[in-house]
């Protein structure tokens, strides 16, 4: 990372890292409940990824419309589902997001613009395209970001997508998280291009390969995008660079990766990187930075209370809201 | 004597008064708007000419607009999408069944999916096997969607009004062979509810139930066993799921002999559900039971004489008549 003019306030950077901490502190918390025996759930931890729906929500409203995938928990803290709520899901309670129905690869909260979270690969992108066919139609100036990771570019929605985003010049960002495997598959072997930004030439948009571990480059990246989808002139392909350091789900032990290549990924870790950076660079002081450490902590206190303290969803719920007229 | 239109008039009605009525209203489909023809039976033809970006042409693209129409649908707007033949939801079924379906339970009642997904097909073309399938029993089977299969243009225009004003995901499904028939044209502005079957004809002897292309069947050998008194009461379906089965039931219970008939294959079809629900609730007021006439279990043929032995003929529905008088 390195200082530019046109860099983000410290005031935003702080804001893009207490993101990363809300990313990081809920994850790690996730995962220790899931070991005690206290939560079951498939989790598709996105620990490694913090960085990159950090520096884009930061600069998106709740009026923008989110699209996410299963492993998108990053994404919704990001763009500001409360943590209660999430937590509330996963337990399966009736104070839950979606009521204990949808689960963690589900999990939709319009009020901060969570529109759709898939469990299907590449199927956000096309529901993406009609969130932002939407704010075409009305002329509402909403951007929607449509995430997705690397093994998603293979699959034929993504390519109907970017297509039909062209050629309607609709303001969608399709933001492509590049994690170096799709489930067990490295990117090479599945994956006939060198860089999936370069698919972007094919559907007439721009398309650019950032370093997604820094949250700067994301944060300019996205910047160009969003400008560019609100004034009208359409969609961006973004590839970030990252990589996922707890497998593809957990319990995923991940022998398929290389272990030079999980080591050199441990040390590209853009959350310890970021926090040495803001203070190398006096954007803020440890002593602000372990307090906004310990907010955080206590939110995720407060949100794990406020899930199990919650009710568990009642089997009635299974006939409702099937149709409108099964509705509660 | 009243005004006879054909379906693909009534339903160009339908969309055009829907288009009037609500500026969420927006057509989407593969070559839908006016310079693309109107739409390959020139369903929406007129309708970009008077409603300009709110009726689009898409690229050959069903899973990419199908996904649009879902993620349009969720804040509001009411999209109405055309998929030009019925076989080509194999390749959007994930957007169908994975998410329009499903996202009003999944989000807990947070969002859900005012989308109608027209369609078209049916035998006796010579189109062959992936342009003639029936295809309504796999959206049947999933919950969350409503099926809608009009066979006649009065109740197309008031279905597909329904259907658009509907907050559910709806399929609504057009038959190739209806499109030029005749029929009274409706009353413009007036809805016909999802879920109501239409009874007809009243008769006592046996129920005869169908939708869609099976009532153009249906009457013909109807009116030929009722000059030899057998007194048969008619039922189309309109809507195929959620079932009528107030009307069926009522019916059935009356006659005590049931006859389905569809253009569908036979097994695993919307013929064996309403078998087995009125079995299920009149087993011991039926005299017989419940007959079903279909196609055949087989990929639709492309040849003359095996498209004609594909499908069932009047003659079936003549012997399962009969064979439930026996």
């Amino acid at each position: 990372m390195s200082e530019k003019s046109s860099q983000p306030s410290s005031k935003v950077l702080v804001d893009i890292y207490r993101k990363m901490v809300q990313i990081r502190q809920n994850d790690e918390r996730f995962i220790s409940m899931m070991k005690a025996g206290k939560m079951v759930m498939p989790y598709y931890s996105a620990r490694g990824q913090e960085a990159i729906p950090a520096a884009i929500s930061v600069q998106l409203s709740d009026d923008d419309y989110l699209v996410t995938i299963y492993r998108g928990i990053h994404d919704m803290i990001a763009k500001g589902v409360p943590p209660r709520l999430i937590w509330a899901e996963l337990a399966g309670r009736s104070t839950g997001a979606c009521k204990g129905k949808g689960g963690p690869m589900h999990i939709t909260h319009p009020k901060s613009g969570c529109m759709v979270t898939t469990g299907v690969v590449g199927a956000g992108m096309p529901i993406g395209c009609g969130l932002a066919l939407a704010s075409q139609l009305r002329g509402d100036q909403r951007v929607t970001v449509t995430n997705f990771g690397d093994g998603a570019s293979n699959i034929g929605a993504f390519h109907e997508s970017l297509n039909l985003a062209s050629v309607w010049k609709l303001p969608v960002i399709f933001v492509c998280q590049n994690n170096r495997y799709a489930e067990h598959t490295a990117f090479s072997k599945g994956t006939s291009i060198e860089r999936v930004a370069d698919r972007a030439k094919s559907y007439s948009m721009p398309g650019v390969t950032i370093d997604g571990n820094d949250p700067i480059a994301v944060y300019e990246a996205a910047k160009t995008a969003i400008e560019r989808a609100r004034g009208g002139s359409g969609p961006t392909l973004i590839e970030a660079l990252t990589f996922r350091f707890n497998g593809h789900l957990i319990g995923d032990a991940g022998e398929y990766i290389p272990k030079a290549e999980y080591q050199a990924a441990l040390e590209a870790d853009p959350y310890p990187r970021f926090r040495q950076w803001l203070l190398d660079n006096r954007h803020s002081t440890a002593a602000d930075l372990e307090a906004l450490e310990g907010k955080v902590k206590s939110d995720v206190d407060d949100a794990v209370k406020f899930a199990f303290d919650s009710p568990l969803t009642d089997a009635a719920e299974i006939g409702i809201d099937v149709y409108a007229d099964t509705s509660a | 004597m009243t005004t006879q239109i054909n379906t693909i008039q009534a339903l160009n009605w339908a969309l055009d008064d829907a288009l009037a009525a609500d500026p969420n209203v927006v057509l989407f489909g593969e070559e839908m708007a006016d310079p693309e023809g109107g739409g390959i039976m020139k369903v929406s033809a007129g309708l970009s000419t008077k409603y300009g970006g709110r009726v689009r042409s898409t690229p050959i693209s069903e899973m990419g607009f199908t996904g649009a129409a879902v993620g349009a649908a969720i804040v509001g707007i009411r999209p109405v999408i055309e998929i030009m033949l019925m076989n080509f939801v194999a390749v959007c079924m994930d957007q169908i069944t994975n998410h329009a379906a499903k996202l009003r339970f999944m989000s807990g009642g947070q969002t859900h999916v005012p989308l109608v997904i027209r369609t078209m097909t049916g035998s006796g073309f010579q189109t062959g096997g992936q342009h003639a399938d029936f295809l309504e029993a796999w959206f049947c089977h999933t919950p969350g969607i409503k099926v809608v299969m009009p066979s006649n243009p009065a109740d197309a225009y008031g279905l597909l009004r329904s259907a658009i004003d509907d907050e559910d995901p709806v399929i609504f499904v057009e038959h190739l062979a209806s499109y030029w028939s005749l029929g009274a044209a409706p009353e413009r502005g007036k809805s016909i509810p999802l879920g109501k079957a239409s009874v007809v004809r009243s008769g006592k002897d046996a129920t005869l139930i169908g939708y869609s292309r099976s009532m153009l069947d249906i009457p013909v050998v109807a009116a030929k066993l009722a000059g030899e008194g057998i007194d048969c009461e008619i039922i189309d379906l309109r809507t195929v799921s959620p079932l009528d089965m107030d009307t069926v039931l009522t019916s059935v219970k009356k006659t005590g002999r049931a006859v389905i008939v569809h253009e569908a294959v036979k097994s695993f079809g919307v013929g064996a559900e309403v078998s087995a629900r009125i079995h299920e609730a009149l087993f011991r007021e039926l005299k017989a039971p419940v007959q079903r006439v279909a196609s055949k279990d087989s990929p639709v043929p492309f040849a003359k004489q095996l498209e004609a032995a594909f499908l069932y003929s009047h003659a079936d529905i003549e012997k399962a008549v009969r064979d439930t008088l026996r």
